[in-house]
């Protein structure tokens, strides 16, 4: 009875047909920039941010994007899940690193329209240039994870009754200052070489188009590689490389394309603790295989350990 | 709507309270206060709020160091594993005395906590200092061994040398409502320590919400504890603020009612300067300076001492420390 008298009661002029259906607008879904620390997409710490330009070549980004800007506390959150993951990783074998490298490749491959739609310069015949040698360089850091023991280590002829070895270790955390550009290609080429060695790594990426190298962080993270041995960091280089260099759980750096004055600053904060810093010029070519990547970047983060075992007794 | 649901009254058994006085030769009867109706229920969300709100205050430079260097004066230096030896016990007393041998102006800790074992070994190390010895006991971590053995456990103890007891009191009766068991237990064995300090510790991850904390700590004061504890360190969770922030609201009570102030010891899960420093702020928003003291407050921890270290050494030096420069315990 009482559904009736509701029914009746409604005006005519509600009854009406429904307007025509506004043509359908969706709204923009905008991606947020983030680091990636400990296995985990980050803000800055900080709550500070960067302006960047956004790829003229399509994708889903707006003109200016922001990126988050590391601070002094990021550098130390990322050391620190750095340092915890450095055990475990030096110690799964050498095969297994190979094989959650070759993971990354694959995880690279399968999103590679994506990372050349994000990179900013060249246009696409560039992009794709650049995301097929960083694939490359991926594929060519897996073969060697379990190899370049074999070209490193040695058998020490001695003057006594003992047989000496000598077998490569990794150093623990290293801290990358990634080229500016070009900016997947450079990271890729300068942090692999480390892991693939056993090290963990934080690197601040290269700031002149830092979207596609923050995007690279999601294929890290899907990769199998165990979260803290690689993190990423966006911000400016001047502000990140002293905190590094001044930390005393940082074994090494590895810097590229900075000024003179902030290579010197680097380099004497760097001996607190005896670090061992390398501060390169411009890279001619990160394309040259012969010249960007091989055993030589491997090798420039190694300890050596020395063992003699008595013989003959 | 808040339901209060009246849990079943068990009053102690005046039987029990004879037979453990027979088996302590003298424990007075006194009648356990009823516990049942009087603990006040505690209000969850608001308990975490409060210890949130207290995390994010910031302390920095010279009252950071304060802070931090008063942690090492409260901490209770301790190795509570199957595996200890007496070169770990002596190392650990080391450090107990000489934190950083580099940086003389450190405090030294407070006291080590160590297992009964080790007690005499403890006293031999830190002969001469202001340093307690503390010995577990009373069938520690479970806490399920008839009471004349936990009995016997403490007093062999405190013979050792032992100058502090850490007990644990009886999850099982405490969650089976027998709170005149756990009172009668705990009450045994502060007559057995004598003129040691009793530390009762509640092991909170076991008791399951804040009003059975809040009651546990009730019955831990009543009964003569001088100091409560959170946990024995071998359940997780362990220490927590918020958990803390209800012992320390019990202890507010009790003080406010009687004027006797009893202690508090978080155990278990606090690693790092910051947890540290936080904790600190809670125990001086919750009672003020007067508990900021070794005598009234103390942490358990075997793997904090290194990182207040390495933050005091931060402070100094103005470079983040690596773990590899400071002893491992």
């Amino acid at each position: 009875m009482a559904t009736k008298t509701i029914t009746k009661s409604i005006p005519r002029a509600a009854r009406v047909a429904a307007p025509a259906p506004l043509p359908a607008v969706r709204l923009t879904v905008n991606k947020a920039y983030k680091m990636y620390v400990g296995g985990a997409f980050v803000r800055s710490e900080s709550g500070r941010y960067l302006q960047v330009t956004a790829s003229s070549s399509g994708g889903a980004d707006p003109a200016i994007v922001n990126v988050p800007r590391g601070s002094r506390k990021d550098v130390r959150d990322a050391v620190l899940v750095a340092k915890n993951a450095s055990e475990g990783w030096a110690a799964r074998t050498p095969f297994n690193k190979s094989q959650i490298l070759y993971r990354l490749a694959e995880m690279m491959e399968s999103r590679r329209s994506e990372l050349v739609t994000s990179l900013l310069r060249g246009g696409t015949a560039a992009a794709e240039r650049e995301v097929d040698a960083s694939i490359d360089r991926v594929v060519f850091y897996a073969g060697f994870a379990d190899k370049f023991h074999a070209l490193v280590a040695s058998s020490n002829p001695v003057a006594g009754p003992h047989f000496g070895f000598s077998v490569p270790e990794p150093m623990g955390v290293v801290c990358v200052i990634a080229p500016a550009r070009p900016s997947l290609l450079g990271l890729v080429s300068t942090v692999l070489p480390l892991i693939a060695s056993g090290n963990t790594c934080v690197a601040v990426c290269g700031m002149d188009d830092p979207r596609t190298p923050l995007l690279w962080c999601e294929q890290l993270a899907t990769s199998d590689l165990p979260g803290g041995v690689v993190n990423v960091l966006s911000g400016h280089a001047s502000e990140l490389a002293p905190i590094m260099a001044r930390h005393r759980e940082v074994m090494a750096m590895d810097v590229w394309g900075v000024d003179k004055a902030l290579a010197a600053e680097v380099e004497q904060l760097g001996t607190d603790n005896v670090k061992r810093v390398k501060v390169h010029g411009p890279q001619a070519d990160w394309y040259d295989e012969r010249k960007a990547q091989g055993l030589g970047f491997i090798e420039r983060f190694l300890e050596t350990k020395t063992i003699w075992h008595p013989v003959g007794i | 709507m808040l339901v209060i649901v009246a849990e079943p009254v068990i009053l102690s058994p005046i039987v029990t309270l004879a037979t453990v006085a027979d088996q302590t030769s003298g424990a007075r009867l006194v009648a356990p206060p009823n516990f049942n109706p009087a603990s006040p229920t505690v209000d969850q969300v608001a308990v975490e709020e409060r210890v949130a709100a207290l995390a994010k205050r910031s302390l920095k430079k010279a009252s950071k160091v304060a802070g931090l260097k008063l942690a090492i004066s409260m901490m209770d230096l301790t190795t509570l594993e199957g595996k200890d030896t007496a070169g770990k016990v002596r190392a650990m007393c080391q450090k107990a005395l000489y934190p950083l041998g580099s940086d003389p102006s450190l405090p030294q800790v407070a006291a080590v906590c160590v297992y009964p074992n080790w007690v005499r070994l403890a006293k031999q190390c830190l002969a001469g200092s202001n340093i307690k010895v503390a010995s577990v006991a009373t069938a520690f971590p479970s806490g399920q061994s008839p009471l004349p053995i936990k009995l016997d456990d403490v007093r062999r103890a405190v013979e050792f040398g032992a100058d502090e007891i850490d007990m644990v009191i009886d999850r099982g009766a405490m969650l089976s409502g027998q709170y005149g068991k756990v009172f009668d237990e705990i009450a045994a064995v502060k007559e057995a320590c004598g003129a040691a300090h009793l530390k009762v510790i509640l092991e909170t991850g076991e008791l399951g919400s804040y009003d059975v904390v809040r009651k546990a700590s009730e019955i831990g004061i009543a009964a003569g504890g001088d100091f409560i504890k959170t946990s024995t360190g071998k359940v997780v969770p362990a220490a927590t603020p918020a958990v803390t922030l209800v012992m320390l609201q019990a202890i507010a009570d009790h003080y406010r009612a009687t004027g006797r102030k009893v202690g508090m010891k978080p155990a278990g899960g606090i690693r790092t300067a910051k947890q540290a420093l936080h904790y600190l702020v809670i125990v001086k928003e919750t009672l003020g300076d007067a508990w900021l003291t070794p005598d009234l407050f103390r942490f358990g921890a075997s793997t904090l001492l290194n990182d207040v270290l390495m933050q005091l050494q931060k402070e100094k030096t103005g470079n983040y420390q690596s773990s590899e420069d400071f002893s491992k315990d």
